[in-house]
């Protein structure tokens, strides 16, 4: 059921600008207070909402290339609105889909840490607490008064600076408006990147540069209609709101779980 | 002959024994019932009343420590001096943000030096705008971290009242004494005043429950279609097979309750 005036907050992240310099990942963690450990070479135990991953074409020296993929949460719509694959199978209704924005959201006060929703999200963008943050001393006084902080058992993910939307609004509702601007909500990454890599805005509207570079067609899930344009796992049908640019053939056969020997990407491979 | 005539006195006195032996306990047991019963019900009630006195009356007492604020404030006297009610002090900051308690620069313009001669306004001065340190006020509608509550949507776009949720603390000449809750460290005013969490007006409580009554009587349209029975989805859903978009019922934003959603207020 689409209600009036409702926003689609997405993502759409230029792979051949992302030089891998990692700014979104910092940049994410100082905004959201994610906790971090001394000892953070344990990928399992860490947490990152945003991670980017190194890809490689695995050919041998001339011809090699590398790929830096930041991987945020994907906050996916799923076959019919809302049906992503955590919020489904999310028994304490602590994580849900916002049908006004779009956005996944975790409730950290609701979960429980069963991390069912760690399982069936196919893009690891979901983190467990294995313990309370524990901040060097003082840093406490640095934390984001308008991201609560997180405690063991609880599982957290991106959740596309939510509370960057809700001070827009606020600032909106001041001014006497109901609607923000595109530039008055934007994600701590996409302000980061020195690239210029990410770029975030409300993917219904199509006079913001997210729809306008990934042209999404509203009548199969907002799939993109740019060439270039790829989102990952496309197949599996989790619709993600996270889109992918690469001029390069091999990264966005990567963005898929294609196998070895299949005949080519295809883009009308949908899942009913 | 005689041997049956035994056998059968023998039953009759085996009987009669038998009536004997077994009525005469269940006397005894009844006789011995009737004796304490007295006191035992006099014991129950009074352990009843003792427990509903102890659960209703001093376990409250014992559960809010009370506290008194750093210094004393006069609502009313400042309210006279002020143009703009109570948004003089608690205003909203240009980016929306709601300033809540004021700090110690708003104060400072009229009370650099003494005024007046109350002893709380003379330990004001000394203890706080001289050395320069900001009140520690203790809030009565502090939330818990997890709750984000935004002033501006509520008195800017629906135009509440701030007597709505805060009660007529505007009107009062002194500082009430703040009781917090030892176990978790919250206000009394969250919980309120009755520990049966019976409320007469709109401010006696800030519970989410006291959220949800106002908001459920704003969206009654959205509350009431919204709830999720199979017979509800059924029609819904044939509705929207049927002619899309001509559905009467209206959701709320979250797919999971279909009403609210969680994460406008909780992060």
């Amino acid at each position: 059921m689409k209600h009036k005036n409702a926003k689609k907050y997405g993502m759409v992240i230029d792979l051949d600008k992302c030089t891998g310099c990692g700014s979104c990942m910092v940049a994410c963690m100082a905004e959201n207070n994610v906790p971090f450990r001394k000892d953070e070479s344990n990928k399992v135990l860490s947490i990152t909402w945003l991670r980017v991953y190194q890809l490689t074409n695995g050919k041998p020296f001339p011809n090699t290339d590398i790929c830096y993929l930041p991987r945020p949460c994907m906050h996916c719509e799923g076959q019919h609105e809302g049906h992503s694959p955590c919020v489904s199978v999310c028994p304490a209704v602590a994580t849900d889909y916002n049908t006004e924005t779009g956005i996944v959201s975790q409730i950290y006060t609701r979960c429980f840490g069963c991390r069912y929703c760690m399982a069936s999200c196919p893009y690891h963008a979901r983190y467990f607490n294995w313990w309370d943050p524990v901040w060097p001393d003082g840093m406490e006084k640095y934390l984001s008064p308008n991201v609560s902080p997180r405690m063991r058992g609880v599982v957290e993910k991106c959740s596309f600076c939510f509370h960057r939307y809700q001070l827009a609004k606020e600032k909106a509702f001041k001014e006497g408006r109901r609607e923000i601007k595109e530039d008055e909500y934007q994600t701590a990454c996409t302000q980061a990147c020195p690239a210029g890599a990410i770029t975030f805005g409300d993917l219904n509207n199509p006079n913001h540069a997210v729809s306008r570079m990934v042209k999404p067609d509203p009548k199969h899930h907002g799939r993109p209609t740019n060439p270039n344009a790829f989102r990952l796992l496309e197949r599996l049908g989790t619709n993600p709101k996270v889109y992918y640019l690469s001029s390069r053939e091999w990264v966005r056969r990567a963005g898929d779980n294609y196998l070895e020997n299949e005949a080519k990407y295809k883009k009308t491979v949908h899942q009913g | 002959m005689s041997a049956l005539d035994n056998n059968a006195k023998e039953i009759a006195g085996d009987a009669g024994s038998d009536g004997g032996a077994t009525s005469s306990p269940e006397i005894n047991t009844k006789e011995q019932d009737k004796g304490p019963a007295g006191p035992v019900i006099l014991f129950f009630i009074v352990g009843l009343f003792a427990s509903l006195i102890l659960g209703w009356i001093i376990f409250p007492k014992l559960l809010y420590s009370k506290k008194k604020q750093p210094i004393d404030f006069n609502h009313v006297m400042h309210m006279a001096e002020v143009e703009d009610g109570c948004e003089s002090c608690h205003f909203f900051r240009e980016d929306g943000t709601y300033s809540g308690v004021p700090k110690l620069d708003q104060c400072i313009d009229c009370h650099e030096e003494i005024q007046g001669d109350s002893p709380d306004e003379i330990k004001f001065v000394e203890e706080y705008v001289s050395k320069g340190r900001e009140v520690p006020w203790l809030v009565y509608s502090r939330q818990p971290d997890c709750v984000f509550f935004s002033h501006v949507a509520h008195v800017k776009v629906a135009g509440m009242d701030c007597v709505t949720c805060h009660g007529h603390i505007g009107e009062s000449e002194s500082l009430k004494i703040y009781e917090e809750n030892r176990i978790t460290g919250y206000s009394r005013d969250i919980w309120g005043k009755s520990i049966g969490g019976f409320k007469k007006n709109t401010w006696d409580r800030m519970k989410m429950d006291d959220c949800a009554e106002c908001h459920r009587k704003m969206t009654a349209n959205i509350e009431r279609t919204g709830v999720k029975t199979p017979t509800k989805r059924l029609i819904d859903h044939l509705v929207d097979v049927v002619s899309p978009g001509t559905s009467m019922s209206e959701k709320g934003s979250s797919v999971q309750t279909e009403r609210g959603a969680c994460f406008v207020c909780h992060k």
